[in-house]
């Protein structure tokens, strides 16, 4: 009897708390999008999902509850109670709109939650079961929130005039009848910012990056991973010592250097110390790799008269493919998003990175959209090779991902 | 006689060694000429009163002028150097200067420390220079035909100096004016109090919602795939881009944050996110715990991907609830994993510059140990107090790294 009240009190207590979950969600992405400010009503937000959480037990159609739901928020709504406030100069469409969606936010994934929930077989697992699912549909939702407003409203703002963002900083509506013209600050960040430049020399200063970080990684992880001699113990720790090394700590002498020498604004300077920075990260991912294939294929090929170079070109290097393409992929990331070497050693927009192009825009005298834009630039190609490789650049993050 | 087995390496042995070694050679030789070297250059700067102008070494300054009115042939005129110390402070040793006069010259006097030859070589040693000090040298000379003849004749060559300056990164003088200024600076607690609070919520915060995000990722629901590549973005994504969206999304006066949280009534006036303390370093850390908890949460899920199942329905046959079994069965398989992040994130945090960097410039008490590094050498131009800083860090992280490779050696799987 005691767990029949409880399945009634959890019904309640997570119905309240869904819907006041869904409300701030609805209120946040519907100013977001229109630039009207909405908010949740807490009270009767509250209220309506508890009584949802409660008739959803008692086994009606969820097209029923979803129903009553909709009807009660819009009627509330007339009578200025409804659970989503909006302000008076409000469209009826976005009014009646916000209190729908609500509804069906609310509704469908409650009967989901507390579908295990049944007042014939109460337990104490099926109420913790119920939890949980709460739990993950609002970590769900918490995380895709977190993760994605910060790019929606890096995007959104590149599209902007500054006098609408001074306007209502809320509003990331599209104006779509503008055109191309919505694409005036990528236009001049390519023409009067010199970006095209930028992005070239970030895109062949990290390809370089990654050739030159193979070349030296991979004799380097095939000895460590595959041929006995005395210090390999050490040499290996040593490696990810180095690893730890802050970069600010280094950055000093380097900059020291290059001022000396002549190396700082040079392409080259740069290309020469950024494979130093992944060289150690690629090293550690390979040997890794390397002790994980069959060492009877390579004495195979020792067998049949090939030399260690050859066994390495030939047999060693294909079979390491996937972990080629992850390490490649993660240096490419590394050198890509490089910015504290650059923004030091770059003072002239002729050497300038991409990061450190963006880095320029900071200014009072540059417009937010062109700082926002700059970073859209940036961003786009490195997530777009993420999401197409995604698969190589997970394994090469969780390889190696200890450097940060 | 009795047979024993070699001892030491055969031939074969040595010569896998030496090969062994030339694979390794040339990364040995970039990497310790650009982290051995650097390493240990930052303590020996650090010992040395240097500021960001001693980078540009005094050098002397020269300017040749021919003066006098010459309208023929035998008029004298004066052939003047005027020679200057580019530095304000620093003397030059043994400036000398040398420059051929044109044959269309003939050398009458010179001043004293000075001489030539035949050629028209002038050759003069002038000493020490002080710092901003100024010469002037001049020779008398009489106009002969040919200067009036082609252009060649009677154009001055570029007159060339030496001098031997004080190199402050090479001289002996050391000191422990670096070290006593960072240490007696009231402000030196502050920098690892920050310090420590940012490396110790960051670290803890990114592993624990990185354990909450991989335990939804291991429930099975449809577009879980796309979730979890999206769950990624803050971490593929460039900082410099996602520091100046997260500035510019909390902005006081024009950003969404504030205006959406004053329009729904839960503010009255805005908060400076990142312009006040203590926001601005409970904002750091959470940009912090939102950029790696990507991080964490991809290792954490491998690992519990990798868990046997038949635990889990042995638990179930044994009527355990779903919490007793995230208790009692996932949580002490995923410590290991989770105290190795932990430690490596601790490292990491610790050495982060970047992110506070571009979020606050290390103002309203933000700043790191690392910010304040680049604060000394740059914002202040002491190169040498900002290597003392960066020598304290170096020891800060041999500690560190005797901790982790205790550790690292019993936890072998990562």
């Amino acid at each position: 009897m005691i767990y029949k009240k409880n399945i009634y009190l959890t019904a309640l207590t997570i119905g309240a708390l869904w819907a006041l979950t869904m409300s701030i969600v609805v209120s946040v992405v519907l100013s977001f999008v229109s630039g009207f400010p909405l908010k949740p009503n807490i009270l009767i937000v509250i209220s309506l999902g508890g009584i949802a959480g409660i008739v959803v037990l008692s086994s009606v159609k969820s097209t029923t509850i979803l129903l009553l739901m909709i009807t009660s928020s819009i009627l509330l709504n007339s009578l200025t109670y409804g659970p989503i406030t909006t302000g008076q100069d409000i469209s009826y469409l976005l009014k009646y709109f916000s209190q729908a969606l609500f509804a069906i936010s609310t509704v469908f994934p409650l009967t989901k939650i507390l579908s295990g929930l049944s007042i014939h077989d109460p337990g104490r697992h099926e109420i913790e079961a119920a939890f949980i699912r709460f739990s993950s549909g609002f970590g769900l939702i918490f995380f895709t929130m977190i993760v994605l407003i910060p790019f929606y409203v890096m995007v959104m703002t590149s599209l902007k005039t500054q006098q609408e963002l001074l306007l209502n900083p809320l509003d990331f509506s599209i104006d779509l009848s503008k055109g191309l013209m919505l694409f005036r600050s990528y236009s001049e960040l390519f023409q009067d910012f010199g970006f095209a430049r930028y992005l070239w020399t970030s895109f062949y200063v990290s390809i370089v990056t990654v050739l030159v970080t193979l070349a030296f990684s991979i004799p380097g992880a095939y000895a460590v991973a595959r041929l006995r001699f005395r210090g390999s113990s050490v040499f290996s720790r040593s490696i990810l010592l180095i690893y730890m090394v802050p970069m600010i700590v280094l950055a000093l002498p380097i900059y020291i250097l290059f001022s000396l020498t002549g190396l700082r604004n040079t392409i080259l300077g740069l290309v020469l110390i950024y494979p130093v920075t992944t060289i150690p990260v690629a090293l550690y991912m390979l040997q890794g790799y390397f002790r994980g294939l069959p060492y009877e294929i390579e004495e195979a090929g020792l067998m049949d008269g090939l030399s260690r170079l050859a066994v390495i070109w030939k047999i060693t290097l294909p079979l390491a493919l996937p972990a080629l393409a992850s390490v490649s992929l993660y240096v490419f990331m590394i050198a890509w998003n490089e910015f504290l070497l650059a923004f030091m050693l770059l003072d002239d927009p002729l050497t300038f990175t991409l990061t450190r192009g963006v880095a320029s825009l900071n200014s009072s005298e540059v417009p937010r959209q062109h700082l926002m834009a700059g970073a859209v630039i940036s961003t786009v190609p490195i997530l777009l090779i993420f999401l197409f490789l995604e698969r190589f650049m997970t394994k090469g993050l969780t390889a190696g991902s200890v450097k940060g | 006689m009795q047979k024993v087995p070699p001892s030491g390496l055969g031939p074969l042995g040595k010569r896998e060694e030496r090969f062994a070694w030339s694979m390794l050679l040339p990364t040995i030789f970039l990497v310790s000429l650009i982290i051995i070297l650097p390493l240990c250059a930052i303590f020996w700067i650090s010992f040395k009163p240097i500021s960001l102008a001693d980078l540009r070494p005094p050098t002397v300054l020269i300017k040749e002028q021919l003066k006098g009115p010459i309208n023929s042939a035998g008029d004298a005129a004066k052939i003047r150097y005027r020679i200057r110390n580019s530095s304000q402070t620093k003397p030059l040793n043994d400036v000398t200067i040398s420059d051929t006069i044109p044959n269309s010259f003939d050398i009458q006097s010179i001043d004293d420390r000075c001489s030539f030859d035949e050629t028209n070589l002038i050759y003069c040693i002038i000493g020490v220079l002080e710092g901003g000090q100024r010469e002037v040298i001049e020779a008398e000379v009489l106009v002969k035909d040919s200067f009036f003849g082609s252009e060649k004749e009677y154009k001055l060559s570029e007159p060339s100096t030496s001098s031997v300056g004080d190199n402050i990164l090479t001289n002996s003088e050391l000191t422990f004016e670096n070290f006593r200024k960072i240490f007696d600076s009231e402000e030196f607690i502050t920098v690892i109090l920050t310090t420590l609070f940012y490396t110790v919520f960051g670290t803890v915060g990114a592993v624990v919602v990185g354990l909450f995000a991989a335990l939804l990722l291991n429930i099975n629901f449809r577009g879980k795939g796309l979730v979890r590549g999206l769950y990624l973005f803050p971490y593929v994504a460039p900082v410099i881009a996602v520091a100046f969206s997260w500035i510019n999304l909390f902005d006081p006066f024009s950003g969404s944050v504030n205006n959406l949280l004053l329009q729904m009534n839960v503010l009255t006036s805005p908060i400076n996110f990142f312009g006040q303390r203590p926001n601005a370093l409970i904002m750091v850390t959470v940009f912090e715990i939102w950029r790696y908890f990507p991080l964490s949460f991809l290792f954490i899920l491998a690992r519990m991907q990798s868990i046997d199942t038949e635990m889990y329905e042995a638990a179930d046959m044994d009527g355990a609830s779903p919490l007793q079994k995230f208790w009692y069965i996932s949580l002490p398989m995923l410590i290991g994993i989770m105290s190795i992040l932990f430690l490596l994130r601790f490292i990491w945090t610790f050495n982060k510059f970047d992110d506070i960097f571009l979020l606050t410039g290390g103002a309203s008490g933000t700043r790191t140990l690392t910010v304040n590094v680049y604060e000394q050498a740059f914002a202040v131009s002491n190169i040498g107090a900002g290597a003392a800083v960066a020598v304290v860090i170096f020891i800060f992280l041999l500690i560190f790294s005797l901790f982790f490779f205790k550790f690292f050696s019993k936890e072998e799987g990562l």
